[in-house]
């Protein structure tokens, strides 16, 4: 039993009780919306940023009425005959830039010395779809820095509040101690008692955060994203929820980060522990598998593949350097 | 004079007792409900009835009422939504607290119209005396046998709590509501589900208002279809007014649905006209989220017909020439008042009382507020007026709650109908600080155009 939806002209089969946004993925390409806040991994997530708003145009076979307002499509689920409308409505595009205009009014736009340049989503979001200049004209609100966890540093400045880190300690870690505190504009994530995050999960707050404002305390300001080469890896790791499969971060010889592995959506897809994560910095502690395929629209492909001599560990690896030598080709055909 | 149903007794000396309640014929329609009646035949006389919910929205109750999903086994919810935060309404309160074992009977018949065995009254965290005298009447009530084991007999058990809020408007919503009775952060769930599938702790739950929950005594006592010949059309029975403003006589009222609105504005039975003499500027009819008229287009319609108070009569000529029955907060306002101050007012509110959890209204209440903050006190630019416009647009219908809604209505219509007072505020910006821009053509007579 699979029901029919219509996205954009396209049809696709898929099981029911689907969202219009797992739909969409699956189809692929240029209609699929933009998440920030929904994470496929974390159960009630979404609903929350509307940047995946879409126009349901017939609701299902049986009841082809339109819905009247545009729907958030990450928590709307499929029905059979359902015609929905991303990019080639053009109230879609339009509520979808007013979106990312109100998510950027508060946000500092401090790029240039974010570690998270180069990964955030917030910044392809605006790029992909938002304005060229803002019409905002007053003081953004500011918070303080603060430690959550001795490895983690919030900037609240750059949060758009997206919740995610909150569903993320819920459901992985065993107790979550951080939250949201106030409300609207001053809403902020914080916890009452700084450094109170020391959960063996709690890192993969870091991953989940679509914007900088988790950051990685032993990576902060070490290096630009795009200077650095990921690779895949994995260990035996004896934290038994983990099984120590990441992406380790090189800048010349020296893993300078590790993170999990993450998807085509910027989604992990392993959650791994505190340890794989800060405390394993030497390429010694990994089986090295190769160096992870990056997008050619990323800047993290941007600069580095065809320089990077592969390394002492990778060259022992005949299918690696295989690998490497596939990926030089065709950065250099680009 | 019109039919007072709810407030028929309100002024009889220690009608907030349980036994004066009872000696003016009080908890009649529980008996009559419990001994005499089926749930689904409470349900039936409510349908039939025609009441449409208090709360806002203006939703048919009964038809809410058969929505609720009634598997086995699980426990089914009612929650009195006593949060009434909405700027220029206080009607609910008002009935708590004078006559609160209305508001008990009603609950006690809804919930048994509904199947419910443990009922909630989640009242607004600033109204401390109402929740002591809620929960006084609710003692009485007990202790008269009206809640509890076996209620006259008839098998049926109830248990009423009253919940009080931490003072959060958000939590009028009625998801949001649920959050907060459950212990959580007040946030406003995504739909669906709906209440009336998961609601309370998962469970099948309605959410209805005060006056909602009070008028099924009425509707009970005299039938469903007695209540239904009062009122006009499909707005039926009488409505609680919170009439608040520059009025002789600011107050709440209980109107028979369809009396003008010249007739409540100006006749002694009602406000009995404007204040010191002044003449009408404005009005919002139903509370600070639905839209302002000015006075010539609240006293008639685009038409030129008498407007009435009334669901279907508010809203005549939609948003562009009509507003809506909302809450029943009518506010008025003279020829000194400034809607841009007004304006700005309304939204400093929203922008205070978002929840922060979706985007557009989180970021544009507080961007409408200061673009409004600017223009009241001479900073403003022309291209503000079209901005604001723009932002309320992005702002309505892409949020996860009708706050978003709330908050953009209000900016939305104020510069629909009174552009040239925000324009006066940039044109002439040193000497709008010092006065307001006064009546100027906004009670005019209405150019009608003919056919």
């Amino acid at each position: 039993m699979s029901v029919k939806v219509t996205i954009d002209g396209i049809s696709i089969e898929v099981e029911p009780g689907t969202t219009i946004l797992n739909a969409a993925r699956k189809i692929g390409g240029d209609i699929v919306p933009p998440a920030m806040c929904y994470y496929s991994k974390l159960e009630g997530s979404g609903g929350k940023c509307r940047t995946c708003l879409v126009k349901v145009s017939k609701g299902s076979e049986k009841d082809p009425r339109p819905m009247p307002k545009l729907v958030a499509s990450c928590r709307t689920t499929v029905m059979d005959g359902m015609e929905v409308q991303n990019i080639t409505s053009p109230e879609v595009i339009e509520a979808r830039k007013g979106v990312v205009e109100m998510l950027l009014i508060n946000h500092p736009l401090d790029c240039p010395i974010c570690d998270q340049a180069g990964e955030c989503h917030l910044q392809d979001l605006g790029y992909e779809h938002g304005a060229a200049k803002t019409r905002y004209e007053f003081d953004r609100r500011t918070f303080e820095r603060i430690d959550i966890g001795d490895k983690i540093q919030l900037h609240m400045n750059r949060c758009i509040l997206c919740y995610r880190c909150v569903f993320t300690a819920d459901q992985i870690t065993e107790q979550r101690v951080h939250g949201v505190l106030n409300r609207g504009d001053h809403a902020e994530i914080s916890t009452y008692i700084q450094k109170a995050v020391d959960n063996d999960f709690s890192g993969n707050v870091i991953d989940v955060c679509p914007v900088g404002a988790l950051t990685d305390k032993t990576f902060r300001f070490k290096n630009r994203v795009w200077f650095t080469k990921p690779v895949e890896a994995h260990r035996d790791c004896d934290h038994e929820k983990c099984n120590g499969k990441v992406t380790l971060w090189y800048k010349g010889e020296d893993v300078i980060r590790v993170t999990a592995r993450k998807d085509v959506y910027g989604e992990v897809e392993e959650f791994i522990c505190n340890t794989c994560r800060f405390d394993k910095k030497k390429t010694s502690d990994w089986v090295i598998e190769g160096p992870r395929k990056v997008s050619h629209k990323s800047v993290i492909s941007a600069n580095h593949y065809e320089t990077m001599k592969p390394l002492p560990v990778v060259k022992q690896n005949p299918l690696l350097q295989e690998a490497n030598k596939e990926q030089f080709e065709r950065e250099t055909r680009l | 004079m019109g039919r007072k149903l709810l407030l028929e007794h309100i002024n009889v000396p220690g009608i907030n007792t349980y036994d004066v309640y009872r000696s003016k014929g009080g908890y009649a329609s529980v008996e009559k409900a419990l001994k005499t009646l089926t749930p689904d035949e409470v349900v039936e006389e409510v349908k039939k009835s025609g009441l449409r919910g208090r709360g806002g929205a203006g939703f048919p109750t009964g038809m809410k009422w058969s929505f609720l999903a009634k598997p086995e086994g699980v426990p089914r919810y009612l929650v009195c939504n006593a949060d009434e935060s909405e700027p220029g309404t206080f009607k609910d309160r008002y009935l708590m607290t004078y006559i609160p074992h209305l508001l008990i009977e009603g609950m006690i018949i809804s919930s048994f119209a509904l199947g419910a065995k443990t009922s909630y009254i989640y009242v607004r965290g600033e109204m401390m005396p109402q929740i002591r005298i809620l929960e006084k009447a609710i003692a009485e009530a007990k202790a008269a046998g009206f809640l509890g084991k076996n209620i006259l007999g008839s098998g049926y058990d109830l248990e009423l709590y009253v919940q009080p809020g931490g003072g959060a408007y958000i939590c009028g919503e009625e998801t949001a509501l649920l959050e907060s009775l459950e212990g959580k952060r007040g946030n406003p769930r995504i739909k669906p589900p709906f209440p009336a599938i998961a609601g309370l702790y998962g469970c099948p739950t309605v959410v209805n208002n005060v006056e909602s929950i009070a008028a099924t005594v009425p509707i009970i006592r005299d039938g469903g279809e007695e209540y239904a010949k009062i009122g006009i059309g499909r707005s039926t029975g009488t409505k609680l007014i919170s009439a608040s403003g520059n009025l002789n006589k600011p107050g709440v009222y209980e109107i028979e649905l369809g009396i003008p609105v010249e007739e409540f504005i100006y006749s002694d039975e009602y406000c009995g006209g404007i204040a010191n003499g002044k003449r009408l500027k404005a009005v919002v009819a139903g509370g600070s989220s639905v839209p302002i008229l000015p006075a010539n287009l609240i006293l008639k319609t685009a038409a030129g017909e008498g407007r009435v108070m009334s669901y279907e009569g508010l809203s005549e000529g939609g948003f562009a020439t009509g507003t809506m029955m909302g809450s029943g907060g009518f506010i008025a306002f003279d020829e000194d008042q400034c809607i841009v101050r007004n304006t700005w007012n309304f939204t400093r509110f929203y922008h205070h009382e978002s929840c922060g959890q979706c985007s557009p209204c989180r970021e544009g209440t507080g961007w409408m507020e200061k673009v409004l903050h600017r223009l009241e006190h001479g900073h403003g630019k022309m291209s503000d007026m079209d901005l604001l416009v723009d932002v309320s647009k992005k702002i309505e219908g892409n949020t996860i709650c009708p706050l978003g809604d709330a908050a953009a209505w209000p900016v939305a219509s104020a510069i629909r109908h009174f552009r040239d007072e925000f324009e006066w505020h940039v044109t002439d910006a040193a000497t709008a600080v010092t006065r307001n821009y006064g009546l100027a053509h906004y009670a005019d007579p209405l150019v009608v155009a003919s056919a």
